[in-house]
């Protein structure tokens, strides 16, 4: 890995806390501030691709396992991971690698359109397959039960997807980072 | 950037973090093997026993616990509706048992203990590429990034607000460009002073 390379990898990981940090949609019918990590997660794999963004959201995860307050509300420690909900956060640089990897297939073709799609089967699919059964183990409840809970994360998910791709199809056109991966 | 470690002179504190986090790994799999009220009732009542030996107070061993309640409380009422009370206790009571001892484990040990033990467990990878020495260096460039990020976004903010623009999610953009540079100039910096290519 090149200097380049651990600095973005840096800047990913960080811009990732930092997004946990404060409100970035202020909904107005949701009373709580939608804060938006996953974010994070699309964007590390739209801008910097499957490798770097991979790493870049596992060392974000190695942040919160090492106990830095870097989820939102000040959270972390290696206990958010081992809870119900942690499948989702182990969960997050698979799906950012996921997210990186469609789009260096697509990068040559790349636009809004193929966009949404790699940040809706990495940023939030890969996060269900992953999260969901994590759930249903962790809380002893079928798997089908598990899956009917997580609708609520449905509209959000949507709403990031559709932020993270609008967002990666500008810095696409002002600073490409990604390699095109050849026909594969 | 503040750690959750919590200060304080205790035998818990002076174990090694390797150690503490395979006893948590033994234990996390231990659980799921006792099935009992009494059973897990017997291990909630040793990670009191290991709090207090910790020299924790329990505000802040609760304060760490208070963010699972609202998912717990999900959880324990379709436990009650699926299947009955004693599998919601059963269950309810494994998952604050596990949550509090990796809390206590992240409670007694210092961020740099941790980045030590990652650092040592990483060192069997070194012939698939990894570079444990590595590690260290691109977390503590996060951890000095996170400010920084942290101020310009709230620059971009501000110029927004100032040109009447409230509310948008377009800040990302500016935000990721002028952060990119950055990321240019500071792999250049470590490139020049040798910390670069393999």
């Amino acid at each position: 890995m090149r200097s380049k390379d651990i600095a973005l990898v840096a800047l990913f990981a960080a811009i990732t806390v930092v997004l946990g940090l404060f409100p970035l949609i202020e909904l107005p019918l949701v009373p709580a501030p939608f804060t938006a990590q996953t974010l994070g997660v699309m964007l590390a794999g739209s801008i910097l691709g499957a490798r770097r963004g991979g790493l870049a959201i596992l060392l974000f995860v190695a942040l919160v396992a090492i106990g830095l307050p870097v989820l939102p509300g000040g959270r972390g420690g290696i206990g958010v991971i081992l809870g119900p909900t942690g499948g989702f956060i182990l969960a997050y640089p698979v799906g950012a690698f996921v997210v990186g990897l469609i789009t260096e297939w697509l990068w040559r073709r790349y636009n809004l359109a193929w966009a949404l799609l790699a940040n809706a089967i990495g940023g939030a699919l890969v996060l269900y397959v992953i999260g969901i059964p994590w759930m249903a183990v962790s809380a002893n409840l079928p798997l089908g039960k598990a899956i009917t809970g997580s609708v609520v994360f449905l509209p959000g998910d949507l709403a990031k997807v559709i932020v993270a791709s609008l967002t990666a199809v500008t810095v696409r056109r002002a600073y490409p980072l990604v390699q095109p991966r050849q026909a594969a | 950037m503040l750690s959750l470690f919590h200060e304080a002179r205790s035998p818990v504190h002076a174990v090694p973090a390797g150690a503490k986090l395979l006893v948590l790994l033994a234990a996390g799999t231990g659980l799921f093997f006792v099935r009992s009220i009494v059973g897990l009732g017997a291990a909630m009542g040793a990670v009191v026993l290991c709090y207090a030996l910790a020299r924790v107070p329990p505000r802040v061993g609760l304060r760490h616990l208070l963010p699972i309640v609202p998912v717990l409380a999900v959880i324990v009422v379709a436990q009650v509706l699926l299947t009955g009370w004693v599998t919601a206790v059963v269950v309810g009571q494994r998952i604050v048992v596990l949550v509090a001892l990796a809390n206590l484990v992240t409670l007694t040990t210092r961020t740099s203990a941790m980045v030590a033990t990652v650092e040592t467990a990483l060192r069997p990878l070194r012939p698939l590429g990894v570079r444990p020495e590595r590690v260290g260096l691109v977390v503590a460039m996060t951890i000095r990034f996170i400010p920084v990020l942290k101020e310009q976004a709230d620059q971009v903010r501000a110029a927004q607000r100032a040109r009447g623009v409230r509310r948008s999610t377009r800040f990302l953009t500016p935000l990721l460009i002028k952060t990119l540079r950055l990321a240019d100039g500071l792999g250049d910096a470590l490139e020049a002073r040798g910390a670069g290519s393999d």
